[in-house]
């Protein structure tokens, strides 16, 4: 089973911009971290520490086949689903938010599961079909219930960034996998009537961003808070940036979650509109290379595999982009690579793992 | 596998990686047009904010100027005062926190919960002022517990101190925090919100001279206003030094001779109308504001009956009683029908139409010409030539020495007395002057008011010829490096147009008042230094029926006693008035305390015992 070209073929431009990319946020988790409380065990190192172990997790993923996956793609989804159920009843709230599992060693999130699964999930459907030809609505009611049951578990936590993200993935690959025009026109009205209604659903807090992110002047102080300081932060870096562990808005605290979601205005501030371009390129490149690595795959499993984990990524970085640089409304969405957090470490590095594991089985059939 | 194959050259697939890759790269490029625009275009605007946001300025309060006596004697300084404020933004359980404060300090809870409420209309990052003028214990007992106590700091801020404590209280005035009403208006816009400013008495008005300008501190800080470094700091300039016309000594003499008793006093340079002293009692103890009055003790001191916030010395209007004599005996001899030979016999009363008018004197005075009159303070005689005079010359006269008019000392407040006439009459009572209302008027009874700055005022007229000046406070305003700002000079109001000669025969019959036997305040008199003066009763109780003992009338309804007087007799410097309230006797309770002033001002040894001698 184990072939030598595996290795001959492995990506390793691929995995270089990922450590690199990951390398570049601890550096950036450090500056933002040490004005802060002075932990015995510091942020940037904890994050060391995850990324060593998302990368042995890519690793033994890479390895074995993907192609396994596809007989067990329905059965991780089925299971996943049921885990975000349970989550529903007998799940750990925090913050407000009910998202976790308590598994005694370490929490679960099974919503973070599920941006992996979905993929897998509809791989496996859209692999099976064996088409290219555009698909029609009827077609698709089976995608979109895949798509829907577990959006709607995890709206219900409530965590909408992670919910869009879900069904951001999931358009993206059943746009990818072909609708037909008038099928796609009908989406669409009923996309916007979905969004008028479902604002109706939204809790008051998730109204208030897309609100605030409408006029952040309204709340300075209060939820308009986070956009005004990281605008202020991201603009006042300028062209070269405040430098290295220099930035004002960051050290001093000015810039909430400023090792989370709000990592990249740190970095934006201390290395300026030139750190900000390189971040951007890296990013880029990760994405190309994603849809590069499915353009590329041996089957079309693996193509849609890859293309999944390449519209995450991008939608990821995106979001949370948007969002720190004021052109989306503030939605938890972590920045890979660069955001502390063990939880998008681990997805992110699985769904690198899938990206190498396609990418070194490109010819094999 | 088979199944797979064949498709990955499709075109239709091409294309959509094709369609897939320009959509990632569209986005992108619109995420780098918006970086490209908030670090690049908008980087100056966000600068700016950037800076804003990591620097405060925290303005350091200047010491007041101080206030001296005109030799320099320091009466009102400044010293630091440890203030206890909240920053808000550190705050995060405000209620445990005061609480905690509370007990520590000793403070009463709800007056902390007040000053918290009070401290929501300031920025967040302004610390809330909670308790001022705490001792260095309990700043100790803060600072021992400040881990209890988040958000908890102390300032340092100059506050007002008194050497002499309550003396010249009213004259000093005192500061309270700045209203929002005051805010708005133009001479506080250099003021902001938590400044203390002068609300009466000199403090408020000479404000712009001893409010010094504040200075500022340029501190680097972080989200939660914690200061981190000092960027730059900019000292405070201290107020003006403020040189008084006060004599210190004169003033706690007066001071001291009031004892217990109500009233007030005013002792003027009679050629340059300067004040020596002006006291007013009961005082009240000006710390008190100095270090924020509790609302308890401002409640008792608003309650209190004698009411001691109150300056009685340019506020409290009283009937002159007899001290009206001067007016009356001026526009008497003015007039031409009278003359210091003017003969009346006094028989105790005097009867006009209907109506017999007493004198103060059961059995009467006998053959009183205009000397005896105002040595003996004889009413009837008065009775007589004021009906020759009529009551519009009298007023005329009573205006032209200043009574009836602000003096225009320049403290807000001041009254200014009632000089009644016929027109007035008409005016406020429709109704027609009548010939009784002279009589009674032309002792200083009736409708007639003055207060004691105008007595002295006027008498300061008598002594000095005619020039009626106006009463000042502020000897020289100078700024800490000597140069003065203001240095007022005497000030000449008007005219009184006295007739030399008439004046004299007033004045010999003032200086008989007190240098010959019989003479109204001879129990009064310093026999090294003669002095002239007017003994005067003003009745509290209209009618005067009754014929007691003053010691067992109440006290509230015991007549005013009062005095005024210039020395020496001849070549007068110094013109005094006193009032002692429910003092019964001007001769009694008023002229000792202007002897006082006396022995004070020329510093004469002290008294040999004259009260012996008796009347």
């Amino acid at each position: 089973m184990f072939d030598r070209r595996l290795i001959t073929h492995f990506d390793w431009p691929l995995l270089l911009l990922v450590v690199l990319t990951a390398l570049i946020g601890i550096f950036n988790l450090y500056s933002a971290t040490s004005s802060g409380s002075s932990l015995a065990f510091p942020v940037y190192l904890k994050q060391i520490y995850w990324l060593g172990g998302g990368i042995l997790l890519a690793a033994i993923v890479s390895v074995i086949d993907y192609r396994h996956l596809q007989h067990l793609g329905f059965i991780l989804y089925a299971l996943t689903l049921l885990l975000l159920v349970a989550v529903l009843l007998v799940g750990k709230t925090s913050m407000g938010a009910t998202r976790w599992l308590d598994l005694g060693v370490f929490n679960l999130q099974p919503s973070e599961i599920m941006k992996i699964v979905i993929i897998i999930a509809l791989a496996c459907y859209f692999a099976r079909q064996d088409t290219l030809a555009a698909y029609s609505l009827s077609d698709l009611w089976l995608p979109f219930l895949l798509l829907g049951l577990p959006a709607l578990l995890i709206m219900k936590q409530p965590d909408l960034g992670t919910a869009l993200i879900v069904l951001f993935i999931g358009f993206t690959m059943i746009l990818f996998a072909g609708i037909r025009k008038g099928t796609l026109a009908a989406l669409a009205v009923l996309a916007a009537g979905g969004a008028g209604g479902g604002w109706f659903l939204l809790h008051d807090y998730q109204k208030q961003r897309i609100m605030t992110f409408l006029a952040p002047e309204r709340d300075p102080l209060g939820s308009g808070y986070h956009i005004i300081q990281s605008k202020i932060a991201v603009g006042s870096g300028g062209f070269f940036g405040k430098g290295f562990m220099q930035g004002t808005q960051s050290q001093l605290s000015f810039l909430p979650e400023r090792h989370t979601d709000f990592a990249f205005s740190v970095f934006a501030e201390e290395w300026g509109f030139c750190g900000s371009l390189l971040l951007l390129c890296l990013y880029l490149l990760i994405v190309i290379w994603g849809i590069y690595v499915a353009r590329n795959a041996a089957d079309l499993f693996g193509t849609f595999l890859a293309f999944g984990v390449s519209a995450m990524l991008f939608w990821h970085i995106v979001i949370n982009l948007g969002m720190v640089i004021g052109l989306l409304p503030v939605v938890g969405v972590p920045l890979p690579l660069f955001s502390y957090g063990g939880t998008s470490m681990i997805t992110t590095m699985l769904g690198a793992g899938l990206l190498l594991n396609v990418s070194m089985r490109r010819f094999t059939f | 596998m088979a199944l797979n194959t064949g498709w990955s050259g499709s075109p239709a697939l091409k294309k959509r990686f094709i369609i897939a890759s320009l959509a990632a790269l569209t986005i992108f490029v619109l995420l780098f047009l918006r970086l490209w625009y908030l670090q690049i275009i908008q980087t100056d605007t966000y600068q700016a904010l950037s800076e804003k946001n990591r620097t405060r300025y925290i303005p350091i309060a200047a010491p007041r100027g101080p206030i001296v006596d005109r030799d320099g004697h320091m009466l009102v300084d400044s010293r630091p005062a440890f203030r206890i404020a909240a920053l808000r933004q550190e705050v995060e359980d405000p209620e445990k926190l005061l609480a905690r404060l509370s007990e520590l300090l000793d403070l009463d809870l709800a007056t902390l919960q007040q000053r918290w409420a009070a401290g929501r209309r300031f920025p967040r990052y302004r610390p809330v002022p909670l308790a001022d003028d705490v001792s260095r214990r309990a700043l100790e007992q803060v600072m021992e517990h400040s881990f209890e106590l988040p958000g908890i700091l102390t300032e340092v801020r100059p506050v007002r101190f008194y050497p002499y404590g309550k003396s010249a209280a009213h004259l000093f005035g005192y500061l309270g925090e700045i209203t929002e009403k005051e805010l708005r208006t133009a001479p506080y816009q250099i003021y902001r919100g938590g400044d203390f400013v002068g609300k009466n008495g000199l403090e408020k008005a000479i404000e712009p001279y001893l409010n010094g300008i504040p200075g500022e501190r340029r501190v680097e800080v972080d989200v939660k206003g914690k200061k981190l470094r000092i960027l730059k700091t900019q000292e405070p300039i201290p107020g003006n030094r403020v040189t008084l016309t006060i004599n210190r000594d004169l003033q706690l003499a007066t001071e001291a001779a009031f004892g217990d008793q109500a009233g007030a006093a005013v002792a003027l340079d009679v050629h340059t109308g300067e004040v020596l002293a002006m006291v007013s009692n009961p005082g009240y103890d000006p710390s008190l504001f100095a270090r924020g009055i509790t609302g308890k003790e401002w409640v008792e001191l608003l309650q209190n009956h004698l009411d001691p916030l109150q300056n009685r010395a340019l506020k409290g209007q009283y009937p002159p009683g007899s001290i009206f004599k001067i007016v009356t005996a001026l526009a008497a001899l003015e007039n031409g029908q009278t003359t210091a030979h003017t003969k009346v016999n006094c028989q105790g009363q005097l009867t006009v139409g209907n109506r017999s008018f007493r004198c103060w004197k059961k059995g009467g005075h006998g053959i009183t010409n205009l000397k005896k009159a105002l040595k003996e303070s004889c009413d009837v005689w008065f009775y007589e030539v004021s009906q020759q005079v009529g009551i519009d010359r009298i007023a005329a006269m009573a205006r032209r020495l200043g009574l009836g008019a602000p003096t225009g000392l320049g403290l807000a407040g001041e009254r200014k007395g009632l000089i009644p006439d016929q027109q007035w009459k008409q005016q406020k009572f429709n109704d027609r002057w009548y010939r009784g209302e002279t009589l009674i008027a032309s002792i200083g009874q009736g409708y007639i008011l003055t207060t004691p700055l105008q007595l002295a005022t006027m008498m300061a007229t008598v002594a000095n010829g005619g020039n009626v000046l106006r009463p000042h406070l502020v000897k020289r305003i100078e700024d800490m490096a000597g140069n003065v700002q203001l240095e007022p000079k005497p000030q000449i109001m008007q005219q009184a147009h006295l007739d030399q000669a008439q004046l004299d025969t007033l004045r010999q019959g003032l200086k008989a008042v007190v240098n010959e036997p019989h003479g109204t305040a001879w129990m009064s008199r310093i026999k090294e230094l003669p002095f002239a003066g007017k003994t005067g009763t003003s009745q509290v109780v209209h009618q005067r029926t009754r014929r007691k003992q003053d010691v067992e009338i109440p006290y509230r309804l015991r007549d005013h006693a009062l005095f005024t007087a210039y020395a020496p007799a001849s070549n007068p410097e110094i013109a005094v008035a006193v009032v002692v309230e429910h003092g019964s006797h001007g001769s009694s309770a008023a002229a000792p305390i202007a002897r006082i002033m006396f022995e004070s001002y020329f510093k004469l040894p002290p008294p040999a015992s004259i009260a012996s001698e008796g009347e």
